[in-house]
């Protein structure tokens, strides 16, 4: 029974790391704009030209 | 295929999607409206830029004509340290507010802006807020360079004086994610170490796991109680010591009570604790908040003059030209003042004549000429030549800015008593008794159990459901509305709408539309070849009239030779069929006509042969008639206007009296009004859209402001409505109604809830499991009842829907 006090041990550092992670995020300002991120993630890194710009 | 066909013969612009009718550009198999659209095109073109029309069609804005030292202002080194969001030798950062952005191109383009330029290091779009984040190096592009280059693509940055204030810098509040998080973490983790609990394995769980658990929650929930759950003691206390009840109080007696219980059950050993109910209570109602404060972040309600006026102008030191900072502006100063731009100080003429645009100040539809040495109130537009000006009093002392003192402008008009702070004080005052009622009943079982049932009650009245009901049900209407082209600045203007009873409305850009006017012509009849000469004339015209004659005259536009323009007179000029002038009836060589009283008029001379003149109406929104006879049925209506008597006539039948309209309102006047009516105990909803309006929609419980494009500038108000859906406002304030309705109701059930709670909490029946049930049954109920009820209510209603255009990408 004893591992229980182990696993319990782990089950809250595993939430702390994600809460970690999502005030990290807050900080980092991902949550100040949630609408440009969705449409910049499918632009072309470079400026192409027209005939290369349909993916395969 | 029809349209096909259509499209042949009239071509869209590539740049900008308009049907180019006046001219057509060809240009490397591709046709455009005018020379500024095709320049972009070269421009990006040049740059390797053209994924900007890859990535939507005809993305482009059309060209406006381009003043050339428009921007000189920002080598003002006052000027742009104010604009300027961080600063480092030379590395520069400037976060730029551009209402033109509206797709996703637009986005593509400004982020790839720094290869059309060495010294911009990154441009970051936020679309939602509508700005633009830019990283420069400032010895190798200025900032006025960085500006005249995104005007020369078409996103010009709206740059006014409130852009180098504090509170246009602020920063996004964050605080509320933080909570929301750790709340959330807690609820989660909490729920989970409660999980034994509520199987009831009493007979298999060790006694220490039960302590460990208990101890887990309780540093789980520390910092739910003195972190997440902070902001509503804050308010409780504030309410209590104004001796007022709000809703926060009996939130926060639940929010205590449930801690402290649990506290000692843990610490005492004696049971598990409410720290399930506890954390979840506050994680629910912070999504509540965070559900009613999303708010539409590009508009901005609270604009004052400051976003109206330039944040720099044109000064005359010993005859030499400088830019000078609004704020540096001192009495006596000598100012210049273009075609366009606004008087940002009351000053006195020092040119000949001027022609001053004061429709947005004032409401007066017409531009006022003034002479040498008359005095010229700050807000007015200077229309047609340079005029110089001496400054006579400071910019924040003017006959306009003056308005922004008065009392309307520091009261708040939220803390009005609201249906909800009522219904919470006399839920709390029914919920102490109670518990106090069974403490003494217990009383006779020992204190320990009178205690236990005494909390009991206190945890299970605790208002959840109740004080879910009015974020929810007000937060979803406010999305509705923004779906119909209503935008509400926050939720509470929804129940101060459901009150109101008494409408005001403003005559010029209310009533009426601001641009198109009814145009007719008297006289004898024009061939093509002279309405096209007219056209060709008035385009080079900056007057009102002209612009309304240019967009009402079909045909190609010709170049036209000698053309002269006489301020207050008119225009003229050499065509193709001889000489054209236009104006006043003395210019044109006519006498005259009654209509002039009435409406603006144009008088028509060709090769000094009089032909008739043009009538200019006033045009009246669309089923403005309809609007005003469906809510005359159920509220007062009143008009206050800054114009003349002129469509007095017009307007009289749509009022039920005649002293229900009034004409020449100073904006002072029109707060005043507002005021007497409010004294007589009316509940009043103003609508306007100028400056002039500013103080009666501050004072008005509502105020909402009318906008043709609702990124431009408008008045402070609680609202602002889309100009082509003033149709739909007596539906809008019914839909209110309805919203109020579904909050009365949701009260009803969640105050059931509540009851039936207390009938169990009285008789000492509640245990952990209980609770960690009924609270989020009760808020589920409620918050899928009201969000159920407010959709079906909005179908109901049928709105109709925005006419499509596509700058609407509100988000």
């Amino acid at each position: 029974m004893s591992a229980i006090y182990v696993l319990i041990g782990f089950s809250l550092l595993a939430a702390l790391s994600f809460l970690g992670a999502f005030i990290w995020s807050i900080k980092n300002g991902q949550y100040d704009d949630d609408y440009t991120p969705s449409v910049r993630i499918l632009f072309d890194d470079a400026p192409l030209n027209k005939s290369n710009s349909n993916p395969k | 295929m029809k349209e096909s066909a259509s499209d042949l013969e009239n071509p869209k612009c590539y740049h900008c999607g308009d049907a180019c009718d006046a001219e057509i550009i060809e240009y490397q198999e591709k046709t455009f409206c005018c020379e500024g659209c095709k320049t972009v095109y070269d421009l990006l073109n040049d740059n390797d830029l053209c994924t900007y029309y890859d990535l939507e069609q005809n993305p482009g804005m059309k060209m406006k004509k381009s003043v050339g030292n428009k921007f000189a202002y920002l080598d003002n080194e006052e000027v742009s340290q104010s604009l300027l969001e961080f600063r480092d030798e030379n590395l520069c950062k400037i976060r730029f507010f551009i209402p033109q952005i509206h797709c996703s191109s637009c986005i593509w383009l400004l982020e790839n802006i720094h290869h059309m330029r060495e010294g911009i290091v990154q441009a970051q779009v936020n679309f939602v807020k509508k700005e633009a984040y830019i990283t420069y190096y400032q010895d190798q592009i200025t900032l006025r360079e960085l500006v005249e280059l995104m005007a020369s693509i078409g996103y010009e940055p709206a740059i006014s004086l409130q852009s180098g204030t504090k509170e246009a810098k602020k920063k996004v509040n964050r605080a509320l994610y933080y909570k929301l998080g750790i709340a959330g973490f807690a609820f989660g983790n909490i729920m989970l170490l409660s999980f034994p609990e509520y199987l009831d394995v009493e007979q298999f769980l060790d006694p220490n796991f039960k302590r460990l658990f208990g101890y887990l929650n309780l540093v789980l929930a520390l910092p739910v109680f003195f972190y997440s759950a902070s902001e509503y003691f804050i308010s409780a206390f504030k309410g209590l010591r104004a001796r007022y009840i709000n809703i926060d109080v009996p939130v926060s007696i639940g929010i205590f009570v449930l801690f402290a219980r649990s506290t000692w059950e843990i610490l005492a050993d004696v049971g598990p604790g409410f720290m399930d109910s506890f954390s979840m209570f506050v994680f629910l109602l912070l999504v509540g908040k965070w559900y009613q404060n999303r708010t539409y972040q590009a508009l901005s309600f609270d604009r004052d003059y400051k976003s109206y006026f330039p944040i720099a102008i044109t000064r005359l030191v010993d005859g030499e030209e400088e830019s000078v900072a609004l704020a540096s502006l001192a009495v006596n100063d000598i100012i210049l003042v273009r075609n366009g731009e606004i008087i940002p100080a009351d000053s006195t003429l020092l040119s000949n004549e001027a022609q001053i645009d004061y429709s947005f100040v004032t409401g007066e539809s017409e531009p006022v000429k003034k002479k040498s040495t008359n005095v010229i109130y700050a807000g007015g537009r200077q229309t047609g030549s340079v005029i110089k000006l001496r400054v006579d009093k400071p910019v924040s002392q003017s006959y306009l800015t003056r308005l922004w003192n008065q009392d309307a402008f520091t009261r708040d008009k939220t803390a009005m008593n609201r249906l909800i702070d009522k219904v919470s004080q006399n839920f709390t005052i029914v919920v102490l008794f109670l518990a106090m009622a069974s403490l003494f009943f217990w009383m006779s079982e020992g204190w320990n159990s009178a205690l236990l049932v005494f909390t009991s009650v206190l945890i299970i009245a605790c208002p959840c459901a109740l004080a879910l009901t009015v974020p929810f049900t007000f937060g979803n209407a406010l999305r509705i509305f923004g779906k119909y082209g209503f935008y509400l600045k926050n939720t509470d203007s929804i129940e101060r709408m459901s009150k109101v009873d008494t409408l005001v409305f403003d005559k010029t850009g209310t009533l009426t539309s601001s641009q198109a006017d009814t145009i007719e012509f008297h006289g004898n009849e024009l061939s093509n070849e002279e309405l096209q000469a007219i056209k060709s004339v008035v385009k080079h015209s900056a007057h009102p009239v002209s612009a309304s004659l240019y967009k009402y005259l079909d045909g190609a536009v010709r170049s036209v030779k000698a053309y002269q323009e006489k301020v207050g007179q008119g225009i003229a000029a050499e065509t193709t069929i001889g000489e054209v002038r236009l104006g006043a009836a003395a210019w044109a060589g006519a006498e005259a006509v009654s209509e002039e009283l009435l409406a603006s008029v144009a008088h028509v001379s060709i090769n000094g042969v009089y032909k008739g003149y043009f009538s200019l109406k006033k045009d009246y929104r669309d089923g403005l008639d309809n609007v005003l006879q469906s809510l005359s049925e159920n509220y007062e209506l009143y008009l206050l206007s800054g114009d003349n008597e002129a469509e007095f006539e017009r307007l009289k039948p749509l009022f039920s009296s005649e002293d229900h309209l009034h004409f020449h309102q100073k904006p002072e006047d029109k707060l005043a009004f507002i005021e007497k009516l409010q004294q007589q105990g009316k509940q009043v909803l103003m609508i306007g859209d100028g400056l002039n309006d500013a103080g009666a929609l501050k004072q008005a419980d509502v105020g909402i402001s009318m906008a043709d494009d609702v990124f431009q500038f408008s008045p402070a108000c609680d609202a602002i409505l889309k100009a082509n859906q003033f149709s739909e406002l007596p539906k809008l304030l019914n839909y209110a109604k309805s919203a109020m309705r579904i909050v009365r109701m949701s009260f009803f059930i969640s105050i059931t809830y509540n009851s039936i709670g207390m009938f169990f909490a009285m008789q000492g029946l509640v245990t952990p499991l209980f609770a960690a049930i009924l609270m989020p049954i009760s808020s589920v109920t409620v918050v899928s009842f009201v969000t159920i009820a407010t959709n079906w209510v909005a179908k109901k209603v049928q709105f109709r829907e925005i006419p499509s255009s596509r700058s609407e990408v509100i988000v």
